[in-house]
């Protein structure tokens, strides 16, 4: 499957960093659907189903992004998540998918601190879609 | 009625049994306490016997006796206190002598009682030991309380500080990379766009020196007389360009010279948020009415709008740190989430009140009262 038909959902209720990501995930050559609120993006995933999602983590709720992955994975186990956040380990919130006990409760596939670089956040998602 | 578990260490059965048929009826209570405390009692005989006792089970209280015929009583002491082990100790002696009674207390010991005791004697010095106990662990747990709360504020805050950081660094490097092609034009809404981010940061940090200024206490507030109409008038004439923006219109009603021992800095603060807020969260051509009146010794402050309105839900959280209502019709409104949280923690430095009502799609009322 090409690129051109591969859809990325994208929730972030900061408008400018939903815009960025939007921006460089299109520049990809990806088509995108974006969304602002946990709300929003459990609406959409009621009807459809994303080859791909990123979340952020704080939305409507602190663990937003922890929510919607448990329930995308639920509803469909073989789309990749990415859990990207500014929650960051100086803090010692440690949200790594390193170990087993963290990927049992994290239902994400790649957890990514804000900040990521275009050419990573490239290379990750096309390792999660196997392009 | 709570159980302590108290281990009496003793090698004359006598003295266990003694101290057993005391202390089984027992309780004790102070007025700061919740509930009364009873005892839960066990024995040992020997030292080595206590060690293994208080390997298995978390004691409370340990009644020891120095003279064992093992391993010494000060010995137990050591291992508890090399463990950190949570527990009081009593010493039960009659060999007390000044070199003993060093080196217990080097080690954690609590108190000393002196064999033979009178049931008296005793029941007094466990109620000092259970004082003690109970005063010490609810300081931890307050101490505890108190840490995760400013672990839960810093990791909020961090991501609160980074967040427009991402968000400027994200258009810069689209900049950078002329992602939008090469006319400039295409760039300027990025550029607003961080600037407004900026703007925000700096927000946020005036609102994090406020917050430091109320939570270092007396040291830094400079209370005097001053005149509530005027600062109330100031808060009004800095605010009206941002009304004229979002064409709301401004109401002020207050008796000239309203007369309080404040911080004039607070005070402001608590204006400027208010109607900062009433005014951001009001809807095109809406209004705010700001009343101020003093009534029976209070000075009551009150701050309507004509706005969006909040739901209950919302109204729960609403002065908690860093709480925004986030929904489709805030999406485009900044702010830090701290505005409220320190509006509420001004009044309370008054001993004052704050309540708000609100409905949604009709507006909100704030109202303060600040005892004069």
């Amino acid at each position: 499957m090409k690129t051109k038909e591969k859809i990325i959902l994208i929730a972030d209720d900061d408008t400018d960093q939903l815009s960025v990501m939007e921006a460089n995930v299109k520049s990809f050559g990806f088509n995108v659907c974006s969304v602002q609120s946990q709300k929003e993006a459990e609406d959409y995933l009621e009807k459809n189903k994303p080859d791909l999602a990123i979340f952020d983590l704080m939305m409507d709720n602190k663990d937003s992004g922890f929510i919607l992955s448990y329930k995308l994975k639920k509803k469909y186990p073989d789309v990749p998540v990415i859990i990207a956040t500014a929650v960051t380990a100086e803090t010692g919130l440690v949200f790594g998918l390193d170990s087993q006990n963290e990927r049992q409760w994290i239902k994400a596939d790649t957890y990514m601190e804000k900040g990521i670089r275009k050419d990573q956040l490239h290379k990750e998602i096309n390792k999660l879609l196997k392009l | 009625m709570k159980k302590l578990k108290v281990l009496v260490v003793d090698d004359e059965p006598g003295i266990r049994s003694g101290i057993i048929r005391i202390l089984k009826n027992f309780s004790v209570g102070f007025p700061f306490m919740d509930e009364d405390f009873c005892f839960d009692l066990i024995e040992a005989a020997t030292g080595e016997e206590a060690i293994e006792i208080i390997n298995k089970e978390q004691m409370d209280i340990i009644l020891l006796d120095n003279k064992l015929p093992g391993i010494e009583g000060v010995e137990v002491l050591e291992y508890i206190n090399k463990n950190k082990y949570d527990a009081m100790v009593m010493m039960i002696t009659s060999y007390a002598s000044l070199e003993l009674a060093v080196k217990s207390t080097k080690n954690g010991a609590y108190n000393f009682v002196p064999k033979p005791f009178t049931p008296t004697e005793l029941k007094a010095a466990m109620e000092g030991i259970t004082k003690h106990l109970f005063l010490k662990r609810m300081t931890q747990k307050m101490n505890d309380e108190d840490k995760q709360v400013k672990f839960q504020f810093l990791s909020v805050l961090s991501h609160e500080l980074k967040s427009p950081i991402n968000a400027v660094e994200g258009y810069l490097r689209m900049l950078q990379e002329k992602q939008v092609g090469d006319n400039v034009e295409d760039y300027m809404e990025m550029i607003d766009r961080s600037l407004i981010r900026m703007k925000g940061m700096r927000h946020l940090i005036s609102d994090l020196l406020d917050l430091t200024k109320i939570e270092s206490g007396e040291k830094t507030r400079e209370l005097a007389e001053v005149d509530i109409y005027e600062i109330a008038k100031f808060s009004i004439d800095t605010l009206e360009p941002l009304a004229l923006q979002k064409n709301v219109k401004l109401y002020f009603d207050a008796p000239e010279s309203l007369r309080l021992k404040a911080d004039r800095q607070e005070i402001e603060i608590i204006f400027n948020n208010l109607i900062s807020n009433a005014i951001k969260y009001n809807k095109e051509g809406g209004h705010v009415n700001i009343n101020v009146k003093d009534q029976d010794s209070f000075i009551n402050i009150v701050v309507e709008d004509t706005g969006i309105g909040m739901s209950t839900d919302d109204l729960a959280k609403l002065f908690h740190d860093f709480v925004r209502i986030k929904n489709v019709n805030t999406r485009n409104i900044s702010g830090t989430g701290l505005g409220l949280s320190i509006v509420k923690k001004i009044v309370e430095l008054y001993n004052g009140k704050i309540d708000v009502s609100s409905k949604p799609g009709e507006g909100s009322i704030f109202t303060i009262s600040l005892p004069i």
